[in-house]
């Protein structure tokens, strides 16, 4: 399994701690979510039905999850209908491996790219680059983050790291075709790009997308984008390959009207992105001759198996929660060591590893909802962040390192004298004593040794010298 | 050999779902999980709130947006022409006559490739339908619309709509497109302004791929309409 979690990044308070200190990324991160957080709040405002939309996006997530054999059996048949050609894959890597295959049937060396979590997921361009096929992303950011050697950092704005002067120097150094005296101008920055990408795309004899949304009753695929580079890679070669999450499929070509609505307002706070495609199968004499559809599990069983975690899959890439979550304002992408990042990261990364990975990611949270309440098909985070820090808690298999940590067994003794009457007010008493030299005030603001952690962020009420059990038993 | 190893794919994951959803009752049916449409389906604005607002959310987007007449289209299609400087434009062969632009070299598409379209100034097109809520144009790949190429390769797209194709929602608009979806596998594309990226420090920038210049004429002949406002200035960065 090639799962979404890199297994070498740092558990999250490390990596975070090390992101905090960079403050060209606070920066840059800071200004653009607040950017888009007050411009999401105007796109949406406007929509006098916007909660109704919300439900039903959600509603119409639980009725794919729970039937979800069903729906995509039915893609299947539409898509195949419509003269495409579906593939299933188990994991990343058959999903490389299939499309590869493609690629190396046709005796291409290079594909284009459109903007793809899911290929990032599976990395795919490492894995055709090692076939010989070069794989162009064609996105303004991906490109960027591709010339550079980075990975993205957010979903919807993955150079969100770089400012403009980092951009101008990277062009600079790696396009042969960068003006010598190229300014920092974005519209100039732009335009280097869109040359650059436009002989690629009029070349390309294969092209690689995602897939926004997979319509089950017509076999529709779509891509939701801003920049044309999506139309370009789905239109212009011969040959299309798009991958999909197999949690992407919605029921019927009305269910669109919900989340092309739904997408825009809450991803780039636009009352429409600047285009949508919506393609079906092939069509003779436009565009690709040939189309394949590569369903991909890699670990969303998983997710479908825990009922309460299972909403995560009702996501639509959408970045809202990104962008009001004050961990991810204040950390950035790369800190959650996944190809999720933020609220959204938080709970699908370790669940797409069954748990086994990311394990950090559930406590980088202070649980303040605002993702919830963003959220346009209504995945309530904290529920399920709540919900897997138990699953981690409670792990039979944790390593031997976790199960023997002072803070678990300490909430393991706690846990024993919460539990029973007589132990518990055994321990009010023990407290009672034991805490006179520590209480100040009616506060506890030290514990003594590995304690000390709990109080290092927070102070504990002293135990009161009479309990209210106590005074009840003496008044009745 | 290859069939069995797909095969097998296929039927580990329709397995690992099936088990994955042991919690659903083996009775239940897709249709028996309530989806309550709580939201708008149908528009409410007059035809001329209609037009207006869709003229308004498309000139947001730094389109260009002039509403005139059968009478004044042909002046109003050569000033488009000659605004962006179109000398050779390529049309679908479905176009009407009267949608053709006198101004510009006219190429009508009879499966004009991806370079042959790369050296044109531009594409005259129609639309199936617009949506007023979101400014919104919908080709449909077929008759007015033309093939999805030709209004994708050249930098700038005239196109041209009757008032009565626009609807109010993204609803109605969807709802028009099933039949062709349907039953004729029609692909689609929704083209809401110009080309655009907010990706460097998230300034918007206009244009990277696909036509960087959007022209849109209005005709409506319905008595009383017609006549463009006062066209604005073209300003360098509304709110998108």
């Amino acid at each position: 399994m090639s799962p979404a979690a890199d297994p070498l990044a740092p558990r999250f308070p490390a990596a975070a701690s090390a992101a905090l200190q960079d403050s060209q990324l606070r920066h840059n991160l800071g200004h653009a979510t607040q950017t888009i957080r007050a411009k999401r709040a105007q796109a949406v405002g406007e929509v006098p039905d916007w909660e109704g939309l919300r439900e039903a996006g959600r509603a119409l997530k639980e009725r794919v999850l729970r039937h979800l054999d069903d729906h995509l059996m039915a893609l299947e048949e539409s898509v195949t209908r419509a003269g495409g050609t579906v593939h299933w894959a188990r994991d990343g890597e058959e999903a490389n491996r299939i499309i590869g295959d493609i690629a190396v049937a046709h005796g291409v060396s290079e594909v284009v790219k459109v903007k793809s979590l899911t290929t990032d997921e599976t990395d795919l361009n490492a894995a055709l680059e090692r076939r010989g096929i070069r794989a162009w992303e064609t996105d303004l950011a991906e490109l960027i983050n591709q010339l550079a050697g980075d990975t993205s950092s957010h979903i919807l704005v993955p150079a969100i790291h770089k400012n403009r002067e980092q951009i101008r120097e990277l062009f600079v150094r790696t396009l042969p075709d960068a003006p010598p005296g190229l300014t920092d101008d974005p519209r100039a920055l732009a335009e280097v790009a869109r040359r650059h990408l436009r002989a690629l795309f009029l070349r390309a004899r294969v092209g690689v997308s995602g897939v926004n949304f997979a319509v089950a009753d017509t076999g529709t695929v779509s891509v939701v984008e801003s920049e044309g580079n999506g139309r370009m890679c789905t239109t212009l070669p011969e040959v299309l390959v798009s991958v999909m999450g197999i949690e992407k499929v919605i029921p019927s070509w009305e269910d669109l009207e919900v989340y092309l609505q739904l997408l825009p307002r809450s991803s780039t706070a636009e009352r429409m992105n600047p285009y949508t495609s919506l393609w079906t199968g092939v069509t003779p004499g436009d565009g690709p001759q040939e189309f394949h559809l590569v369903l991909l599990d890699n670990g969303r069983t998983n997710v479908l198996s825990d009922e309460i975690g299972r909403q995560a899959l009702n996501c639509i890439r959408c970045s809202a929660c990104l962008n009001v979550c004050p961990v991810y304002e204040r950390t950035g992408g790369h800190a959650y060591g996944s190809t999720y990042p933020g609220p959204i990261g938080a709970i699908l990364t370790p669940l797409l590893s069954d748990m086994s990975q990311a394990r950090s990611l559930p406590y980088a949270s202070s649980l303040c909802g605002a993702c919830y309440e963003v959220c346009p098909v209504k995945i309530d985070i904290p529920e399920v962040l709540v919900h897997l820090r138990q699953r981690v808690a409670e792990d039979p298999h944790a390593p031997l390192r976790e199960r023997l940590s002072p803070e678990h067994l300490a909430m393991r003794a706690v846990a024993r004298v919460f539990a029973d009457r007589r132990r518990y007010e055994a321990g009010q008493r023990a407290a009672r004593f034991g805490q006179w030299p520590l209480a100040r005030g009616g506060k506890i603001s030290r514990l003594p040794g590995p304690l000390a952690a709990w109080t290092a962020t927070r102070d504990l009420p002293a135990v009161p010298a009479q309990s209210f059990r106590d005074w009840w038993r003496q008044r009745s | 050999m290859a069939a069995a190893v797909v095969n097998a794919a296929r039927e580990a994951m329709l397995g690992r779902i099936r088990a994955a959803l042991g919690d659903v009752p083996p009775g239940e049916a897709p249709g028996d999980v309530p989806v309550a449409r709580d939201y708008r389906r149908a528009g409410e604005l007059s035809a001329a709130d209609r037009l207006a607002r869709f003229a308004d959310r498309v000139r947001d987007y730094n389109a260009e947006v002039v509403v005139t007449d059968s009478a004044g289209l042909p002046a109003a299609l050569d000033d488009a022409c000659v605004a962006m400087g179109l000398v050779r434009v390529a049309v679908p062969a479905e176009l009407p006559d009267a949608w053709r632009p006198a101004a510009a070299e006219i190429v009508e598409d009879h499966g004009l490739g991806a370079g042959e379209l790369d050296v044109l100034d531009g594409a005259v097109t129609g639309c199936a339908s617009a949506i007023a809520d979101t400014g919104t144009l919908v080709l449909d790949g077929r008759g007015v619309s033309g093939r999805r190429l030709i209004t994708l390769v050249p930098d700038h797209h005239v196109c041209i709509i009757s008032a009565e194709q626009i609807v109010e929602l993204v609803p109605e608009a969807i709802a028009a497109l099933a039949p062709a979806v349907r039953d004729g596998g029609a692909p689609v594309t929704f083209v809401s302004g110009p080309s655009a990226s907010s990706d460097i420090e998230l300034s918007r920038v206009e244009g990277v791929h696909g036509p960087r210049h959007l022209w849109v004429l209005i005709v409506d002949d319905s008595p009383g309409g017609g006549q463009s406002p006062v066209r604005p200035e073209r300003s360098s960065g509304t709110s998108r």
